[in-house]
């Protein structure tokens, strides 16, 4: 089975120089890989480095040592390495990513929000909102708000939108950093499913859940971060 | 003669007319570029002409017959005072006939009668730089002319359309010499500017206070700049001359009392004599009865 | 898609007698990627942005720019006629002040349609057609084409410029502290405007800004200047997100939470 995602020994610290230049571990040791099909979580407790992980995964932050591995356009990149072009390629082609929020854009509505990814890889705009009305319908928002911009929307609402638009594209490996904080049971529900849907798919997703029933409903294994905790492998 | 033996021949010192001469020459081998040169203090205002008083005084020679024209008119004061400057410095030939003359200074004309090859019309010319008002930087300006960018001068007449429909630029209008200069054709009437292109008369103009010569030689092409769907148009009149009764020429209007009685007549003063010689009459004519053109010799 | 740059800037250098106004600048750009440079006032990036929209020559080092052809041209070995050209038709330049990219004292529809008519458009119909198209397109009335910019607001003013700039289909557009003098409001228009006219145009550009939030929206790459120099440069919301460098933690940290 294909491993699109290839985590190993990657080491992420802060160096604060605005205090004295004092570094605080976040992670170190960090190995692990995600197979195609695959939904992994990582757990551990608040403060064990999940969402660094995560967004080391995503470029959004840099990364001390080692190297995360990806299957990126018919080739094998190190994403810790990459190029800031590379990171952009690949964030278009290959790993989306759904944030905890939304962040808005004025005046674009709620539609086009979900649309644009899709356009960004050169779909068309009509095809593009069409797939983006099926998912925001699947998601249960009022169809009388897609034409709005989603700032004045609820942290549910906004929520369900920043889901149509991380789910809506076809990108092989899939980081969902709590996307279900804020909703109901019924919308956790249709979550679970689009989980479910990537991973027949062959997606290989890789998420942070706090809610334990999405997490059982969703993950096929639980990386546990406490295991890289930097204290650890320093001493 | 002895009151003016103090005075070199046409006022000017030789060295001056030298270089007045190279810089027309420079202006001639490079139509419509404007060179520059060494104003002279001239016994006249700035304004009335010095800088076409400068370049006839640089190629006059004695056997030179000298016409001067303001707005078309031999007998304004401008044009009788630099007649009768130039036949007291230069002791020339004067004349009011255009087909007489052989070399015409003028200010904001050009003669009716089509002009020959060896004639030679200087103009006066106030402000050279056609892209002076739309751009006041004089080291921006030239640059512009060196490499030939001239958009702006569209932009100025893209906005004579938007604003009143047409091309409502009537005197002064710009023009491309020889398919590289835009050049100010002076604030002659734009009914002029055909007359400019492939003239077979050497046309020579010069700016005293802006201290530029510029030259457009003989049959070389003078294109007024327009747009294709507003081309370049003349003025035209829906009533001939009200003394000569021509057609297809410029006309003044001039009042005749304080009552609202005007009436259309040539510009161009000489023309209007000749054709009246001729025979031809306008509707008002018999009420007046001008002096016929003349030439005085050089005495 | 192409896989080669856009321009190419090496070790890019610009004295002012003993004093450095960028020292060492050495970047490639992307056909439809948007650069933001950051720094305060006097950290050279205006005079980096200077350097390479050739209205300023460096005391060393090369900028190459690919031109339409496809061909590679180093920029401050052009002759003043090509770098002229480029400018009005492949390039753009947005000036913090509207004032120094417009001309204040014609119409609107000219503004725009100056550059067309710089690069031989002669039919006054279809320039006003163009202009009318790119003034809906920065959110401009119709109604006011024949206004002079004097008689716009500032914002107006900004959207008129860039409106002007993008007329003749540039490939790389300049672009100095873009939404600097104008209200919060007006900014936030602009800047969304700005940002859906880069992505549908695919424009790359090099926007200079002391702004975070600015660089955040528009770019996709950011270099951190100080005293002349890159600090730090990188995708935007690594640099933003996870500053490293001791100077860029500042910045960071100096933004005020509303």
């Amino acid at each position: 089975m294909a491993t699109p995602l290839v985590v190993s020994d990657v080491a992420k610290s802060f160096t604060m120089h605005l205090r004295d230049g004092v570094t605080l571990p976040v992670v170190a040791g960090v190995s692990f890989s995600i197979r195609a099909g695959e939904c992994a979580v990582l757990g551990g407790p608040s403060g064990a480095g999940k969402s660094s992980i995560l967004k080391m995964l995503y470029g959004n932050y840099a990364v001390d040592e080692g190297q995360i591995i990806v299957q990126h356009g018919g080739g094998l990149i190190d994403l810790a390495s990459a190029s800031p072009r590379t990171v952009l390629s690949v964030r278009r082609h290959t790993i989306g990513y759904v944030s905890q929020f939304l962040r808005t854009v004025p005046r674009v509505s709620a539609l086009d929000v979900v649309a644009e990814p899709l356009v960004e890889r050169g779909e068309d705009r009509d095809s593009a909102r069409a797939k983006a009305r099926s998912l925001l319908q699947q998601l249960n928002l009022p169809e009388k708000l897609w034409a709005l911009p989603p700032a004045t929307f609820s942290g549910g609402e906004q929520q369900r939108v920043n889901i149509a638009r991380g789910f809506i594209t076809e990108h092989p490996i899939l980081l969902l950093d709590e996307p279900t904080a804020s909703l109901d049971a019924r919308n956790r529900d249709v979550v679970v499913e689009l989980i479910a849907a990537k991973k027949a798919a062959g997606v290989a997703l890789l998420g942070i859940f706090h809610d334990l029933d999405v997490r059982d409903a969703a993950a096929d294994r639980v990386i546990d971060v406490t295991a890289f905790a930097a204290g650890k492998i320093a001493a | 003669m002895t009151d003016i033996a103090t005075y070199n021949f046409a006022y000017l010192d030789e060295q001056t007319k030298r270089m007045i001469r190279r810089a027309i020459l420079k202006g001639i081998a490079i139509p419509g570029y404007q060179v520059p040169f060494a104003s002279r203090e001239m016994p006249m205002p700035y304004g009335w002409g010095t800088g076409g008083v400068q370049v006839t005084a640089s190629i006059i020679g004695p056997d030179d017959v000298l016409k001067v024209i303001d707005q078309g008119a031999d007998d304004t004061t401008n044009a009788v005072s630099i007649r009768a400057f130039f036949k007291k410095v230069a002791n020339v030939a004067v004349t009011t006939e255009t087909a007489t003359a052989t070399i015409i200074q003028t200010r904001h004309r050009i003669p009716e009668h089509p002009l020959n090859a060896g004639q030679v019309l200087v103009f006066q010319v106030p402000i050279p730089e056609p892209l002076r008002f739309l751009e006041p930087r004089e080291t921006e300006t030239r640059k512009m002319h060196a490499l030939e960018e001239y958009g702006l001068m569209h932009v100025k007449l893209y906005e004579d359309i938007a604003r009143h429909g047409r091309i409502a630029t009537t005197y002064a209008y710009p023009v491309k010499v020889e398919g590289r200069y835009v050049m100010d054709p002076s604030p002659t009437p734009k009914f002029d500017n055909p007359k400019m292109h492939r003239s077979p008369a050497l046309q020579l103009f010069g700016a005293g206070r802006e201290k530029r010569i510029y030259a457009v030689p003989p049959l070389t092409d003078v294109v007024s700049l327009d747009f294709e769907d507003h081309p370049f148009e003349v003025q035209t009149f829906d009533q001939p001359c009200a003394l000569c009764g021509a057609e297809n020429v410029y006309l003044d209007e001039v009042i005749l009392d304080d009552h609202g009685g005007h009436m259309f007549v040539c510009s161009d003063t000489d023309h209007c004599e000749k054709r009246r010689e001729d025979g031809h009459h306008g509707h008002l004519a018999a009420e007046t009865n001008l002096a016929s053109g003349k030439t005085e010799p050089a005495e | 898609m192409t896989d080669e740059p856009l321009l190419r800037v090496s070790a890019l250098s610009k004295f002012y007698g003993s004093r450095v106004g960028c020292e060492n600048v050495t970047f490639d750009l992307w056909p439809g990627e948007v650069l933001a440079v950051v720094g305060e006032s006097g950290s050279g990036k205006t005079t980096l942005l200077n350097c390479l929209s050739t209205r300023l020559l460096p005391s060393s080092g090369t900028a190459s720019y690919r031109m339409r052809d496809g061909q590679w041209r180093e920029l401050y070995r052009m002759s003043e006629a090509e770098r002229r050209f480029l400018m009005r038709t492949d390039w753009g330049f947005v000036h913090q002040n509207p004032a120094d990219g417009l001309r204040m004292t014609v119409s609107a529809g000219a503004n725009v349609g100056e550059r067309l008519m710089a690069v031989g458009d002669r039919h006054y119909g279809k320039i006003r057609a163009t202009a009318v198209d790119w003034l809906s397109r920065v959110e401009i009335d119709e109604d006011r084409i024949d206004d002079e910019p004097r008689a716009f607001s500032g914002g107006m003013r900004q959207r008129l410029q860039i409106a002007r700039n993008l007329v003749t289909g540039p490939r790389l557009v300049f672009m100095d502290e873009p939404t600097g003098g104008l209200d919060v409001s007006v900014q936030a228009r602009l800047l969304d405007l700005l940002r859906g006219l880069v992505t549908d145009l695919g424009l790359a550009a090099i926007v200079v800004t002391h702004d975070l939030a600015v660089a955040r929206l528009l770019s996709q790459r950011m270099m951190v200047m100080k005293d002349g120099r890159v600090v730090e440069s990188g995708l935007t919301d690594r640099v933003l997100d996870d500053p490293r460098a001791p100077y860029t933690q500042l910045l960071v940290s100096s933004i005020l939470q509303v």
